[in-house]
């Protein structure tokens, strides 16, 4: 499936932002290391799941993607085409085929314009004049997203965070893309409404053929979403594996940790125990050296701090499925005394 | 919203006038939609003060676009010396010879001491002047401040930096000081130092300089405001579809920047109104015998011991102007932007 003709094919993908300090004259005096060489490939009508902690660049990568911001390095090619540096002009034709959702939907839509005038925004700035007429068009694109047609004159403060959101969503779907980065679409909505978003994103996805990018922080969300789940931690990718892969066989310490947060989905399973994960990430203007994760990790040795694990397939790891560490988890095996462990579990 | 027309002159017509025409422009094409502007001004309908203040201001707007009409009506101009041809409306000492400043069913406010101009028209056109440079130059300052503070804060950079540092500077210029001093410079600039320099030229100069030293403070409000917005979502979500940055500018942030400009307007044109007046009591704006209100309060000065009726009339219409106009300001401000309680 991760070979097959990419959709879209990220590599190498760095961005750092520049710190500008000093007085009287400002200049660069550091840079957050927001991403850092990343690799990955998004394959027609697929979903890539891309998790992590707060401030790990998910959001950068998405926006990197969606080349609302220019990287520092790396390459982006869409459909064989290098969009990494593509200005708006190179950009135009295949900007209907890459679309976003935002996370917070009090901030992603404009509260001057009306729901019409939101979601016909794109047809309007793209030139495109569906045969019925672009009001028509909005009025189906409500009615797919679930919302009701009449309310196209409506303004955004008139409806619901789970209804903003779907307007969200109608507007990213008006320019049938090919591909959608969906930037934390729930995580700002109640539990209630986010599974019935994510239903929505669901049945767009399979329906429609969308391959989509969906970036949430915990591995919950993503595992009914995602075929396939990029783990990140401080700008890299520290595992990326075929959703059942990855559940069942979790190689990297992080994602370990990350599951062990996720609740049991069928009662039978035996209780995974619980790891928690003591400390903060660490600030991306100076990251830990050789791998990131070790000031968190509780198995973390001399090499660790020396030198950067590759991400390459562990050893018994199936193909497709790729770990950066130097001590990749076995399954079942006891693991070694945990400084991270959380009291209650060892009690 | 209807902020269609892709025009920096736009918000312009607010200053203009009332407040009440952009706000009901909206006009929104469903009846069950509460646009933003819809309910401030429903929010606005409410306030009493506002109401009144606005009316007040709207009479004030009237009578000055109408000034040459009712002049015609009342059959005087505010130049002629109704005393020579009639010196007995003068007493000995060239003060008007009925009580009250010699105030009748002929002379309505009375005739100005010494020269003998009717008080009644003298003050129409007056208001007609001060009211027509204070507001052009709060359109211009306007659409100054919201040019240059919008593309400062949507480019940031270099552009911004340079900006800011300019409005720094326009900022901590002892702006009223300058005026006095540098107003005989900017007339000298156009006119020969002895010519006599035209009306015209007097209103054109007056409306630059207050404009040149006005639109930083607006530009800087507007860089800020820019700077906060282009950062949001639906900016990007704008950029992602392929919107180009005028579409940006004029589509998705001006429409949010309606209340920031409004606001700054209706602070703007009292303040310039005060201050047109102010030059012209100096002698460094307009001057005798042009009508306006500097002016006349200028005149009244220097006879308001001996007929205080005379300062009265600019001095009460100034004053109840300055003081509606702030009234509505306020309430403008609070309707379009409920949440601030002052
Ligand atoms: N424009 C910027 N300038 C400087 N630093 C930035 C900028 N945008 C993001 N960063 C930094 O880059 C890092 C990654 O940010 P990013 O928003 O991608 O994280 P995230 O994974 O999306 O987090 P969250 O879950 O909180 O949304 C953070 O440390 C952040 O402070
Ligand atoms: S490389 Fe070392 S520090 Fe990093 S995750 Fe693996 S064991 Fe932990
Ligand atoms: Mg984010």
């Amino acid at each position: 499936m991760s070979n097959t003709n990419p959709l879209l094919d990220v590599s190498g993908l760095t961005k750092h932002f520049p710190i500008k300090g000093g007085f009287p004259i400002k200049r660069t005096v550091g840079a957050v290391q927001a991403v850092d060489g990343l690799d990955f490939q998004v394959a027609e009508g697929e979903s890539l799941g891309l998790v992590g902690e707060s401030g790990c660049g998910k959001s950068t990568t998405g926006r990197l993607i969606t080349r609302l911001l220019e990287p520092t390095g790396g390459k982006i090619t869409y459909r064989g085409q290098d969009i990494t540096h593509a200005n708006r002009r190179q950009l135009a034709p295949i900007r209907s085929e890459i679309q976003m959702i935002f996370q917070d939907p009090y901030a992603s839509l404009n509260p001057r314009q009306t729901v019409g005038k939101i979601v016909a925004g794109p047809m309007e700035i793209n030139d495109i004049n569906p045969a019925g007429g672009r009001e028509n068009r909005v009025r189906e694109l409500l009615e797919i997203v679930g919302l009701n047609p009449e309310h196209y004159n409506r303004f955004p403060h008139e409806f619901s965070g789970g209804q903003r959101q779907r307007i969200g969503v109608a507007r990213a779907l008006a320019l049938e893309p090919k591909l959608i980065v969906a930037d934390e679409p729930v995580s700002a909505l109640d539990v209630s409404i986010q599974a019935q978003v994510v239903n929505l994103l669901q049945k767009v996805q399979r329906e429609l053929g969308i391959a989509f990018v969906f970036i949430a922080h915990d591995l919950a969300i993503v595992r009914h979403f995602s075929q396939r789940v990029a783990v990140m931690y401080l700008g890299k990718i520290v595992e990326i594996a075929d959703r059942e892969d990855l559940y069942d066989n979790p190689r990297h310490p992080y994602t370990r940790a990350l599951l062990s947060a996720v609740p049991e989905a069928t009662v039978e399973a035996e209780p995974r125990e619980r790891i928690r994960l003591v400390g903060d990430v660490p600030s991306p203007i100076n990251p830990p050296s050789g791998c990131r994760f070790r000031t968190r990790c509780w198995k973390a040795t001399e090499k660790c701090a020396s030198e950067a694990p590759p991400l390459v397939q562990a050893d018994g790891n199936k193909p497709g499925h790729l770990t950066a560490c130097h001590y990749p988890e076995v399954r079942d095996a006891v693991p070694a005394p945990r400084l991270a462990k959380d009291p209650e579990a060892a009690a | 919203m209807t902020p269609p027309t892709p025009s920096a002159a736009a918000p312009l017509e607010v200053t203009d006038e009332t407040e009440k025409k952009s706000i009901t422009s909206d006009g929104s094409k469903g009846s069950e939609s509460r646009s933003p502007g819809r309910l401030a001004w429903k929010r606005f309908k409410r306030d009493r003060t506002g109401v009144i203040s606005a009316y007040v201001v709207i009479f004030f707007f009237v009578i000055g676009i109408a000034a040459p009409l009712i002049a015609k009506l009342y059959g005087k101009n505010p130049y002629t010396t109704y005393t020579t041809q009639h010196p007995e409306l003068l007493n000995a000492f060239s003060y008007p010879a009925g009580p009250n400043g010699g105030m009748s069913s002929e002379f309505w406010f009375g005739i100005e001491p010494q020269l003998g101009r009717d008080v009644f028209t003298f003050l129409l056109y007056a208001i007609r002047n001060s009211l027509g440079i204070a507001t052009a130059a709060a359109l211009l300052t306007t659409v100054l401040g919201v040019v240059i503070g919008v593309t400062a804060g949507y480019l940031g950079g270099k552009t911004d930096y340079l900006v800011s540092r300019i409005i720094d500077i326009l900022l901590s210029f002892p702006s009223t000081l300058f005026f006095i001093a540098f107003m005989p410079v900017v007339f000298g600039f156009f006119v020969a130092p002895d010519d006599n320099i035209p009306t015209s030229l007097r209103a054109t100069a007056l409306i630059l300089v207050l404009s040149a030293f006005g639109w930083a403070s607006i530009a800087r409000l507007l860089r800020g405001q820019v700077l906060g917005l282009r950062e949001r979502e639906f900016v990007e979500a704008a950029k992602v579809t392929g919107a180009s940055p005028m579409r940006v500018v004029f589509k998705e942030l001006l429409p949010n920047l309606w209340t920031p400009i409004i606001i700054q307007s209706t602070l703007l044109l009292p303040a310039f109104v005060t201050a047109e007046a102010g030059l012209a009591f100096l002698g460094v704006g307009m001057i005798d015998p042009t009508p306006d209100w500097g002016v006349m309060i200028g005149r009244g000065a220097q006879f308001y011991t001996e007929d205080i009726t005379f300062m009265l009339f600019p001095g009460i219409s100034m004053v109840i102007f300055v003081l509606a106009f702030n009234l509505l300001g306020d309430s403008v401000r609070d309707a379009l932007d409920p949440k601030s309680k002052r």
